[in-house]
């Protein structure tokens, strides 16, 4: 019973690690958001990154259900 | 469009290989982007960048950033190869090609897909400078995000 997450630039950095899971079946991305950020506490990043889920940027209401794919996306700098 | 006209490679951008993925007999024009690694910004020395991406998520942005630029000019053929690692100085980190039958949409078109990569694409640019290294966000210069992140509209 778990929603896999993945991390990028940043956030990868300062968690240690590209890919995490967390416990539920399903939530909002909001709360997902906010999981992480109790876990993380020094990782300010994750508020302000965009999320993702399924490869689509989602909002906060958005509903995220186990098996889906994440993703933290902080503000992109490609070009 | 194809979808292999989008794509995120780890080696350095054949430029030809882009442009020749939009020739068109109706063409009019091709037009190309180059985006390089430029030495100075606002005074400070970098050493090199660093490039990474959600890849596949990243090739699908620039899949629909292709479909934008057809919804508007439908005779385009739009092809944008994004390089990620590590880049020296002067190194090519993006190119976009565009065809049209007529020269002018070639060129907003690809003005249109290099300022849209900077906005929705994720794709991050890490600077190393000679006293230290960061992780750069939103560069747009002419549309910051009140909230941090693209509003809705901009995203789909």
């Amino acid at each position: 019973m778990s929603i896999r997450i993945l991390l990028f630039a940043e956030l990868e950095e300062k968690v240690g690690t590209r890919q995490i899971e967390i416990d539920g079946t399903e939530m909002t991305a909001g709360e997902v958001r906010n999981t992480l950020l109790e876990k993380y506490p020094e990782v300010s990043a994750f508020n302000s990154a965009m999320m993702a889920i399924n490869e689509e940027y989602a909002d906060d209401q958005d509903v995220v259900r186990e098996g889906d794919l994440v993703a933290f996306i902080p503000p992109v700098s490609g070009g | 469009m194809n979808n292999n006209n989008f794509e995120i490679i780890n080696t350095p951008i054949q430029i030809n290989e882009v442009i020749n993925k939009v020739e068109d007999r109706n063409a009019g024009a091709i037009n190309t982007f180059i985006g390089t690694v430029r030495e100075l910004t606002k005074g400070k020395k970098t050493v090199y960048l660093k490039y990474d991406a959600y890849i596949s998520m990243a090739e699908k942005k620039l899949a629909q950033i292709g479909g934008e630029i057809q919804k508007e000019y439908p005779e385009s053929k739009v092809a944008i190869t994004h390089r990620i690692g590590e880049l020296a100085i002067s190194d090519i980190a993006v190119v976009i090609a565009v065809s049209t039958p007529h020269r002018a949409d070639a060129f907003a078109a690809s003005r249109y897909a290099i300022e849209r990569i900077k906005e929705i694409v994720p794709i991050w640019k890490k600077e190393h400078w000679e006293d230290g290294e960061k992780w750069m966000g939103d560069q747009l210069e002419h549309k910051p995000y009140p909230e941090g992140k693209p509003e809705k509209g901009d995203l789909n």
